[in-house]
């Protein structure tokens, strides 16, 4: 009876891990958690559930977020232009799921930057136009009539500002992976994503390449395109992410024609403060030409994107 | 229909809800747990948690920028054990292990140059012998200082 009990238990569990795996937010790899671990093992399971773990490895790609992304044109140094922000009148010309999902990552990072910018006004007209995006994805209360108040009633105050910005990004995030939309969650990143890109190109113009600390954080997306390509490829089976990836990839051919040196890394760990340093050397090379090259690509990748 | 068969219809209608409500708590456990101990360091918004059971290990891929200052939390649900992580380069050089600080759910940090970086987290199984391990909810979360 007792040894019934038991597998009945363990049958159930492991029908719970199946149908977990069915459903999750996050994506598998095809790596075994045995292969290649860094940890040594700890502890015993039975062999039969090890095995339902070692089936795969979960495999998360981050890229940065709008707000990471306007933060980084900020402290680049860089100043606000708002011609360079997608109209919110375009909000009504967005009516399928590939435009709503890119343009609700897109106005989400121009909300950000008019944000940090302490652009109040801008600020509230962009947060309607992501809230309209959201919407138009069903994505029920990423930001809801409550957040709008509170936005309202606290334009002056940039940390509040932020902090509701982070909100309603992670709820909008939650929520399309909470409900299997993984690809749209992934279209909507790669969306803020090229539109940081836009506006930090077009903030550089024709100013010196060398030295200029907008032009490094631009080199440093190169880093991030195989995170971006394979946070795709795990949605190789929507069209929309895989039309997205052909995008990423037409960027990756002028993102290759640059290039960026890296020296070890070493950590040093200040004891008074507990904050470590990642200690390490590095240098990139690009030319005006590369440079003018990506800048156009992105604008054309970008104006497709918005109208 | 007999009581046989809607029993066996509401169980399996449970446990296919089952894993859906858990996820929702997930998030209520991110931003309710792991965000606000970002602070003072904010947010970036991204959203990263699954459930995990013990014994299993995730990965998280992530560029990192120079001179900005960031805040990574790894934090686990109540009933699972201290959270293991760490954080490798990619020459695979291990920079942070949290097992060397107590486990210690949140690394504190600055790059001098900006790297992409890979998070390593597993949830360890218990010494004792397991034959049904715990799941919780396991989240990974970035702040930076504006």
């Amino acid at each position: 009876m007792n040894r019934n009990f038991r597998m009945t238990g363990r049958s159930i569990l492991l029908l719970l891990i199946f149908l977990g795996l069915l459903t999750d937010g996050c994506n598998r790899g095809a790596k075994s958690a045995g292969e290649n671990s860094e940890f040594e093992a700890t502890g015993t399971l039975d062999p039969e559930t090890q095995e339902q773990i070692n089936t795969a490895k979960r495999i998360f790609y981050s890229l940065p977020s709008p707000l990471e992304t306007a933060m980084l044109i900020k402290n680049a140094g860089a100043e606000y232009d708002e011609r360079l922000l997608n109209p919110v009148e375009n909000t009504s010309i967005y009516l399928t799921a590939k435009s709503r999902a890119l343009n609700l990552g897109i106005y989400s990072t121009d909300l950000s930057y008019a944000s940090l910018f302490d652009q109040t006004q801008a600020t509230l007209n962009y947060i309607e136009a992501a809230k309209a995006m959201a919407d138009g994805l069903n994505i029920l209360d990423a930001i809801d009539e409550e957040t709008m108040e509170r936005l309202e009633n606290n334009i002056n105050n940039r940390d509040v500002i932020i902090d509701i910005i982070s909100e309603t990004l992670m709820n909008s995030s939650s929520y399309l992976k909470e409900n299997g939309l993984e690809a749209t969650a992934a279209v909507v990143l790669v969306g803020g994503w090229m539109e940081g890109l836009y506006i930090a190109t077009n903030l550089v113009g024709e100013d010196q390449l060398e030295g200029n600390k907008l032009v490094e954080r631009i080199v440093d997306q190169k880093l991030s395109l195989d995170i971006i390509l394979n946070l795709l490829k795990q949605s190789s089976e929507d069209e929309d992410a895989l039309a997205v990836m052909d995008d990423v990839k037409e960027l990756k051919s002028i993102f290759d024609k640059i290039s960026i040196e890296q020296g070890e890394v070493t950590a040093v760990e200040d004891p008074e403060t507990n904050v470590t340093t990642l200690r390490s050397e590095s240098s990139m090379k690009i030319t005006r030409d590369v440079f003018n090259e990506l800048r156009i690509r992105v604008g054309k990748i970008r104006s497709r994107y918005i109208s | 229909m007999t009581k046989k068969g809607l029993l066996f219809i509401s169980l399996f209608a449970f446990m296919l809800m089952l894993p859906v409500a858990m996820h929702g708590q997930c998030k209520q456990f991110a931003k309710k747990i792991c965000k606000v101990g970002l602070h003072p360091y904010q947010h970036d918004g991204n959203y990263h948690a699954a459930l995990l059971i013990e014994g299993e290990e995730a990965e998280l891929y992530k560029t990192f920028y120079s001179d900005t200052d960031y805040r990574i939390g790894v934090c686990g649900a109540s009933n699972l054990s201290d959270i293991e992580f760490k954080v490798v380069d990619s020459n695979g050089k291990v920079l942070y292990d949290n097992s060397l600080k107590d486990f210690e759910w949140k690394w504190d940090f600055k790059l001098e140059s900006s790297q992409q970086l890979k998070i390593v987290v597993r949830v360890p199984v218990p010494d004792a012998q397991v034959e049904e391990p715990s799941e919780g909810c396991v989240a990974i979360m970035f702040g930076f200082l504006d």
